[in-house]
């Protein structure tokens, strides 16, 4: 009889905790498999056709990072109830808040470029003209912000998440040696000594982790979803899951092209599935739609964080639980994003390369001062109240922000001056 | 000219509202702050030389 009590006693908590995750669950998961954008797959697929399993650990190594800078803006936004744009006018004044501003958009519309390259890239091999992939996205992501309701929109997110898993079955197809992987890929080596190319390459990937749109993003979607104090550990729990999840998808990448092309030189993974596609079709297919959806699961998020900021600083209604009427320029600074960032691909000699150079050069910039005002804000005991950062969390937050200001400089100026760290 | 006299407008308004930051200024955060405006200044020195040498090869 014991046992039986326990038992229902444990399965109902359990069953209560899964429900109170499923309702909060959202901001954490989609921010960070958005994370994975059509970028971030290049990335990997690199990764994986340079090194082949080599640097698996390093991609490990970055749950506990992206975890531990994303989880802060939960905090902060479930206790302020304040977008990141607001909370940095308010804290630290109008210059720091404007320099924020007007950097989170130059940086969201150039990122927002590479995501419609990206997408564009992935339907021509489907014979879809880019024309068509443009208006297409942009008629979608109409339909999917226009409901006006956060909860739909949030859904539908989600279900563009789950597309990100088609990399699973991907790497199974291509008969990966488990042997291989775990030997080369878990412990942790630096395939033939600290080169530049390697250094590039792990700064790709930690940039393609943290980005300064996600600091934004998520805590403008704590506010809009209305969680609270009480929802912040469940909000946290969200933002585990969301890095193991990104991390173990970008694992799979590298599976794939560590498998198929390793020693193949890759410079963006619609080129990698199109020679996927020659090896193993289904493979190759597989990756050209997982791009697609990486590159519309990044615009979604990309251009929201904008507008709300925008929203936030110039008291607009911003939310998505407002419609057209009530919400304008919310809506019209979303989709002016939008166009005029979709609208570059169809350009005929576009500097989409120049775009890309300085889409890295600018979240440079931005993310080491969204980074250090991130801790300042979460050790401001008058606004954090018990939530404010203790002694452990700011040794680790602080060593990670410190790691990644220094690499992401060192990224920055290597991305200008390549000849430099020779 | 309305609406950019209306938006000039409200960038004023935004201005005065964050005119003073609200965050204690600590030693530790104006050092923070400082550091950041010395980082922020060197990288923007660094976009203009490599700008200038850009054009320079492109002449």
């Amino acid at each position: 009889m014991d046992f039986f009590s326990t038992f229902y006693y444990r399965t109902k908590q359990v069953w209560k905790s899964t429900k109170m995750y499923l309702a909060i669950a959202g901001p954490g998961l989609v921010v960070m498999i958005a994370d994975n954008d059509a970028g971030g797959i290049t990335t990997y697929a690199a990764t994986g056709a340079q090194y082949g399993y080599h640097l698996i650990w390093f991609l490990l190594l970055l749950i506990p990072i992206a975890y531990y800078v994303q989880e802060m803006t939960v905090r902060l936004g479930a206790v302020t109830k304040r977008g990141h744009a607001e909370a940095i006018f308010e804290s630290f004044g109008a210059f720091w808040g404007w320099f924020s501003l007007l950097d989170l958009m130059i940086v969201d519309w150039l990122t927002l470029v590479t995501e419609f390259v990206g997408m564009t890239a992935a339907l021509k091999i489907f014979g879809v003209p880019a024309l068509l992939t443009v208006v297409g996205v942009i008629g979608l992501m109409g339909i999917i912000v226009l409901n006006g309701r956060y909860w739909t929109w949030e859904k539908i997110a989600l279900g563009f998440c789950l597309l990100n898993l088609v990399y699973v079955p991907a790497a199974f197809m291509v008969n990966p040696s488990v042997k291989d992987i775990v030997g080369n890929g878990f412990i942790p080596n630096l395939p033939g000594g600290l080169s530049n190319e390697l250094f590039f390459l792990l700064m790709a990937n930690i940039g393609t982790t943290i980005a300064p749109w996600m600091l934004f993003f998520q805590q403008s979607s704590v506010v809009d979803k209305g969680l609270h104090e009480k929802d912040i550990k469940m909000g946290k729990a969200d933002t585990l899951l969301g890095a193991v999840i990104t991390v173990f998808v970008a694992i799979f990448i590298v599976v794939v092209t560590g498998t198929l092309l390793k020693g193949v030189p890759i410079d963006d993974a619609s080129t990698a599935a199109v020679m996927l596609m020659k090896m193993n079709h289904l493979t190759g297919t597989l990756l050209a739609i997982g791009l697609f959806d990486a590159g519309l699961l990044g615009a979604i998020c990309i251009s929201l964080a904008s507008s709300w900021a925008f929203g936030e600083i110039f008291g607009w209604a911003h939310s998505l639980n407002t419609n057209v009427k009530q919400a304008p320029w919310f809506y019209a600074s979303y989709f002016f994003t939008l166009i005029t960032a979709g609208v570059v691909p169809l350009i005929p000699g576009a500097p989409l390369v120049l775009i890309t150079l300085f889409v890295q050069v600018i979240a440079v910039t931005l993310l080491p001062a969204a980074l250090v005002f991130l801790i300042l804000l979460l050790n401001d005991k008058k606004t954090m109240g018990d939530y404010v950062n203790t002694p452990t969390q700011n040794w680790i937050t602080g060593g990670i922000v410190v790691g990644i200001i220094i690499l992401s400089t060192l990224y920055g100026v290597s991305a200008l001056f390549p000849n430099l760290l020779k | 000219m309305s609406i950019v006299k209306q938006f000039m407008a409200k960038i004023r308004e935004i201005n005065t509202r964050y005119a003073k930051p609200k965050v204690e200024m600590s030693p530790v955060i104006k050092l923070s702050l400082a550091g950041l405006r010395v980082y922020l200044l060197v990288l923007v020195l660094l976009l203009l030389y490599k700008f200038i040498t850009v054009l320079q090869v492109a002449r």
